[in-house]
């Protein structure tokens, strides 16, 4: 099953849990492991996609309504930061692979810096929101033109709209911070040079999962931003 | 199993595939093609994911068992949204009255 031989005390030194035959056997069940959590990741995402469906055939107008209010610019900058955060990451992963340490380092603090890019951006439309006041229930009172826009669709519907908005990006954005959290994890074992060629499990597990809230968020910025057509 | 190394060339062209798709998707949104936007948008976020999944995720490299997990992921989402779905969109087909929309009966003596 697996390529990595070796000293068995050597392999523990290197990170080997004692009830693995050797490295490799543990990092296919590592991999392993990250996918099945990241199923339960597609179900529980999947559940607030599917109400979005549900909302959005029943009150197409207010859902178009309150999407074409979004700045469609600022959404589409984040898309990029966030796919430049992934390509870091993979590259992080590689590094770890061909065992260079700097690079490791340098790509994994690089990731951090696009997604913190990533959650200030989020943070400036959470702003523009509470300044144009339509942010449901806590300060739901448009005005001017703003409310000429969403009332095409009915108030009541547009406000659901922005339930949805500020649910589906505030579960991204708390993923996000987990990710920073676990990135922070990785730089500090890194440094010490914690990761080898033949272990880096750690590094490809988060990885996996940096990527996961990538591919989210690949379908968030379409369904909320563009989904109406910008016309 | 991701023991692979990827050339670092294939994560930049695929990097820039990503950024590629994502300009379209945007730029598609301004052009009015009526209920093809929606399915514009979700062709294209689904071509994206697929790059994600088989590059950056090494999904191309993997074994069985992983590729397993996330066929069946996919299939219970799938699930999940048709027959949700599929029971809104056919309530209506029925003429029975909602409970909560009749009178209350008359009451016998």
């Amino acid at each position: 099953m697996s390529d990595v031989h070796g000293d068995r005390a050597q392999a523990e030194h290197f990170g080997m849990a004692h009830q693995f035959e050797d490295l490799g056997q543990q990092q296919d069940v590592d991999t392993f492991g990250i996918w099945v959590f990241l199923v339960t990741e597609i179900m529980f995402f999947g559940g607030v996609f599917a109400a979005y469906a549900i909302f959005r055939w029943l009150y197409y107008a207010a859902f178009e309504g309150g999407s074409r209010i979004l700045d469609v610019r600022l959404g589409a900058i984040n898309t990029v930061v966030l796919l430049a955060s992934s390509l870091t990451m993979a590259l992080s992963v590689r590094s770890a692979q061909t065992g260079n340490r700097r690079a490791l380092v340098l790509f994994l603090i690089l990731t951090m810096i696009l997604g913190g890019v990533f959650l200030g951006v989020k943070a400036v439309e959470y702003n523009q929101k509470f300044v144009e006041r339509i942010v449901p229930r806590l300060d739901w009172g448009p005005e001017g033109e703003v409310l000429a826009r969403l009332a095409l669709g009915g108030l009541d519907h547009a406000q659901l709209y922005f339930f949805f908005y500020f649910a589906m990006t505030g579960l991204h954005a708390l993923h996000m911070i987990i990710g920073m959290g676990l990135l922070l994890w990785l730089v500090l074992r890194a440094r010490k040079g914690g990761f080898t060629p033949s272990y880096f499990a750690p590094v490809e597990v988060v990885g996996l999962y940096w990527h996961f809230v990538d591919i989210v968020w690949i379908f968030l910025f379409p369904l909320l931003y563009l989904i109406g057509g910008r016309y | 199993m991701s023991q692979q190394i990827v050339p670092v060339k294939t994560y930049v062209l695929v990097f820039a595939s990503l950024i590629g798709l994502t300009l379209l998707t945007t730029g598609v949104a301004f052009v009015d093609m009526g209920p093809f936007n929606t399915v514009a948008a979700l062709v294209i976020a689904f071509s994206k994911m697929l790059l994600v999944l088989l590059f950056f995720m090494h999904l191309r490299h993997s074994g069985g068992l992983v590729r397993i997990a996330v066929l069946a992921g996919f299939f219970w989402l799938a699930l999940l949204i048709a027959l949700t779905m599929s029971d809104y969109r056919t309530r209506t087909w029925t003429s029975a009255p909602a409970p909560w929309s009749v009178t209350a009966p008359p009451t016998h003596p």
